[in-house]
C-alpha cells in the first residue's frame, strides 16, 4: 500500500449486554485514508451511534467487542488505558450532537478548550494558552473575546461551533461527527456544515459523518456507507450511492428527502412499510426483506454480503447479482 | 377572495413579557388564511413565531391585536366554548412520546377526545376505526398496548388516530415527523395527505422542512421573525421564491442543486429586539451584496417596514403569490 491507512476497521461485532446481548453493529468493515471523507446513514438503531462510540472506545462498561480498530495501524481497541488517553483528543477527536449537554455548563467555555489542550500538552505559559483559545475559536467563527462567555451565553449554533473548538484543541487528524448538525436550525445547519468542510480542506482532516439525513451525506462526503440492522447494506461514492442507488433500502432513505422542484415528489411522499428492526429480534436471511418492495421469496432464507456492485461499489442485494457478467 | 377560509388571521399580534421587562413581538401582525380541505406549511426556523402562531389558532395563546376566526365567527376564549372548538380544531406535536400518557393504553388515548366531547355513538367501534383509518390494522391489536410497546412512527400514527376521531375540519400539525426516522417519515405524510383527499380536512402544517411542504402543501406560507414574508402556491413558491430569506432557505436544502448557496450569516434575531426597518435587512443578501444600494431601495430597506405583501411580479393576480419586500413590485 503506497499510503497507509489512516484508520482500517475489520470486521467489528458490538454486543450489548442488556436483555441477553443486543447485537448493534454486526460486522462493519471499512478503511479511510488521510483527509478522506466518510458518510454514514442509517437510521435509528441501524448501529451508527455504536459504530462511532467503538471508534473511541467509548461504549458502556460490560459492552462485547471483536475485530480491530486500526488507527494508523494500531488497534484502539486493545491499546492500554494510558496510550487510548493520548489517542484520544491528539488522533481522533468526536463531535457529538446536542451541544447544551455536552459543555459543561458552569465552566466558561474557553476553560473548557483549556482543559482540553492542557490534559495533553502540560507546562504551556498562560498567555499561550488563552492565545491558542481564542484562536481556535475563532477558527470556529466565533470572536475570540467571547471564551469568557458561559454555555447558555451562546446560541445553539454558536455551541455547537465551540465543541469543534473542542474537538481540534489538540490538532487530531480524524474527526468523528455524530449528528453534529441535527438539532440545529436550516440555514446555521448549513453554516455549521460548510465550517467542518472548510476546516477538513484547510486541516487535511478525515472526517467520519454520521447521521440519519442521506442528502446531507452526499453533498459533504465523497464516499457513503448506508447501514442497517447493525451492516452495511451499501457503500460506494456518494454522488452515485444517492444518485442511483443499488439497495432498495437506500433508495427509500434517498426518496424520503424529496428533489424541490422534481415533479415526481410533488404531492408524493415516499416511505418505507414498517419499522426499523429490533436488535434482538432480527428477521431471517436479508434484515430488509420484510420492508423490501422487490422482496424475492429467496431473501427471507438466503444471507447477503456486500457483493461488488460497479466500479468502487458494493451493496448486499441479491439483485446485484443478477447484474455481474459471469 | 374566491372562496371564504375556514381560518382567518387579521393582522394578529401576539406578545410575551420576558425578564428584565422586555417585550417579545412573538407575532407580529399576521394575516393568513386556510381554506377548507387545503394543506398549508407555515414554513420557518425556531425563534420566527410558527409554533406561537399554530397554538393561538389552537386558542391557546390570546392574541393582543387582531383577530382570529374560524368558520367566519372570532374565537372566543371561555373554557366552554373553546371545547367545542377542539373538536374542529385538533393538534398534533412533534414528539408523539411527549404527547400520549405512557399510562394510558393506547385505546384509552384514543378515545380520551371522545369522552372529553361526551361524543354519542359507540365508543369501541369509533377507536377501532380511527385506529384503522390511521394505518394500524388490524385495530384490536393495538387497543391494549401502552405507548412504549410500539414504534415511534406507530406512536405518531395514535396521535392523529386520536385527533382525526373528532372527525375535525382543521388539523394543526407541529414539526409532525421530525422527531420520526427518515423511511417512516414518508409514510406519516403520505398518511396526512391520504387523510385530506377522504375526508377533506384541512391541515396546517407548521414545520422547518421545504422538502415537506413539496411533499404534501397546495400552498406555503414563510415566517421570518414574527411576520409572514411570503406566501404563495407551492410550485411557484418553490420554484420561483422572491423574498430574500425564502431564496436563502431553499439554497440551503441540499436537495436542490441548482441553486448556489446562500448561507446567510448569524442567526434569527431575538424576537425583543426586532430591527428597524425591513426586518430582515441585516441579514439580507441584496442589502449586503449591494444590489438593494443599485436598486435604489437601501434606504427604505433600512428604515420603512415593509408590512404589506404585494403581489409578485409575473404572476397572475389571483395566484396569491405575495412577499413582503421592497424589492418586489
Amino acid at each position: 500500500m503506497s499510503t497507509p491507512l489512516l484508520l482500517d476497521v475489520r470486521d467489528l461485532h458490538v454486543t450489548y449486554p442488556s436483555g441477553g446481548g443486543v447485537p448493534a453493529v454486526r460486522g462493519v468493515s471499512f478503511q479511510l485514508e488521510r483527509g478522506e471523507t466518510l458518510g454514514v446513514a442509517g437510521e435509528s438503531g441501524c448501529g451508527k451511534s455504536t459504530l462511532a462510540g467503538a471508534l473511541l472506545r467509548l461504549l458502556p462498561p460490560g459492552t462485547e467487542v471483536s475485530g480491530e480498530v486500526l488507527l494508523d495501524g494500531e488497534n484502539v481497541l486493545t491499546m492500554r488505558e494510558d496510550r487510548l488517553r493520548a489517542v484520544r483528543w491528539t488522533e481522533l477527536a468526536v463531535v457529538f450532537q446536542g451541544a447544551l449537554h455536552t459543555l459543561n455548563p458552569v465552566k466558561r467555555v474557553g476553560w473548557q478548550i483549556e482543559e482540553a489542550i492542557t490534559t495533553h500538552e502540560r507546562g504551556i505559559p498562560r498567555s499561550e494558552l488563552r492565545g491558542r483559545v481564542a484562536e481556535l475559536l475563532e477558527t470556529v467563527g466565533i470572536p475570540g473575546r467571547r471564551a469568557v462567555d458561559y454555555p447558555h451565553q451562546l446560541s445553539g449554533g454558536q455551541r455547537q461551533r465551540v465543541l469543534i473548538a473542542l474537538a481540534l484543541a489538540c490538532s487530531p487528524h480524524l474527526l468523528i461527527a455524530d449528528e453534529p448538525t441535527t438539532a440545529l436550525d436550516v440555514m446555521v445547519q448549513a453554516q455549521v456544515l460548510r465550517l467542518l468542510e472548510d476546516l477538513q480542506r484547510d486541516l487535511g482532516l478525515a472526517v467520519v459523518f454520521i447521521t440519519h439525513d442521506l442528502s446531507t451525506l452526499a453533498a459533504v462526503c465523497r464516499r457513503l456507507l448506508v447501514m442497517y440492522a447493525g451492516r452495511v447494506v451499501e457503500d460506494g461514492p456518494s454522488d452515485e450511492v444517492f444518485g442511483s442507488p443499488k439497495h432498495p433500502y437506500t433508495a427509500a432513505l434517498a426518496a424520503a428527502f424529496p428533489i424541490i422542484g422534481d415533479a415526481r415528489f410533488r404531492m408524493a411522499p415516499s416511505g418505507l412499510p414498517g419499522d426499523p428492526p429490533d436488535p434482538r429480534h432480527l428477521p431471517s436471511g436479508c434484515t430488509f426483506h420484510p420492508r423490501c418492495s422487490v422482496a424475492r421469496p429467496e431473501c427471507a432464507s438466503r444471507a447477503v454480503e456486500l457483493w461488488p456492485a460497479g466500479e468502487g461499489r458494493r451493496a448486499a442485494c441479491v439483485q446485484v447479482l443478477d447484474e455481474v457478467p459471469t | 377572495m374566491t372562496d371564504p377560509a375556514l381560518l382567518e388571521l387579521r393582522d394578529v399580534h401576539v406578545r410575551f413579557r420576558g425578564r428584565r421587562g422586555a417585550v417579545a413581538q412573538a407575532v407580529d401582525g399576521v394575516d393568513l388564511d386556510v381554506r377548507a380541505g387545503e394543506v398549508l406549511a407555515l414554513v420557518g426556523e425556531s425563534g420566527c413565531g410558527k409554533t406561537t402562531l399554530a397554538r393561538t389558532i389552537l386558542g391557546l395563546e390570546r392574541p393582543v391585536e387582531g383577530e382570529v376566526r374560524f368558520d367566519g365567527s372570532p374565537l372566543e376564549y371561555g373554557n366552554d366554548w373553546l371545547r367545542r372548538y377542539r373538536r374542529k380544531v385538533q393538534m398534533v406535536f412533534q414528539d408523539p412520546t411527549g404527547a400520549l400518557n405512557p399510562r394510558q393504553t393506547i385505546y384509552e388515548s384514543v378515545a380520551e377526545g371522545l369522552r372529553i366531547q361526551k361524543v354519542p355513538g359507540r365508543e369501541e367501534a369509533l377507536v377501532a376505526e380511527a385506529l384503522s383509518r390511521s394505518g394500524l390494522r388490524p385495530p384490536e391489536r393495538f387497543f391494549a398496548l401502552f405507548p412504549y410497546e410500539v414504534s415511534g412512527g406507530q406512536r405518531q400514527r395514535v396521535v392523529i388516530a386520536g385527533a382525526m376521531i373528532l372527525e375535525p375540519e382543521l388539523l394543526v400539525a407541529d414539526e409532525p415527523v421530525s422527531s420520526l426516522d427518515a423511511s417512516v417519515r414518508g409514510e406519516i405524510l403520505q398518511l396526512m395527505l391520504g387523510l385530506v383527499r377522504e375526508t377533506g380536512i384541512a391541515i396546517l402544517v407548521v414545520t422547518h422542512d421545504l422538502g415537506l411542504a413539496w411533499n404534501i402543501a397546495d400552498r406555503v406560507a414563510v415566517m421570518y421573525l414574527g411576520r409572514i414574508v411570503e406566501q404563495g402556491p407551492t410550485e411557484q413558491l418553490l420554484s420561483a421564491p422572491h423574498h430574500p430569506y425564502t431564496k436563502a432557505l431553499l439554497s440551503v436544502v441540499p436537495e436542490v442543486e441548482r441553486l448556489e448557496q446562500q448561507i446567510l450569516e448569524g442567526e434569527t434575531p431575538d424576537p425583543t429586539r426586532i430591527p428597524s426597518g425591513c426586518r430582515f435587512h441585516p441579514r439580507c443578501p441584496l442589502v449586503q451584496s449591494g444590489e438593494a444600494a443599485r436598486l435604489g431601495i437601501e434606504e427604505r430597506c433600512r428604515t420603512e417596514d415593509p408590512a404589506e405583501l404585494r403581489s409578485v411580479p409575473g404572476t397572475a393576480d389571483g395566484s396569491g403569490h405575495v412577499a413582503a419586500c421592497h424589492a418586489v413590485g
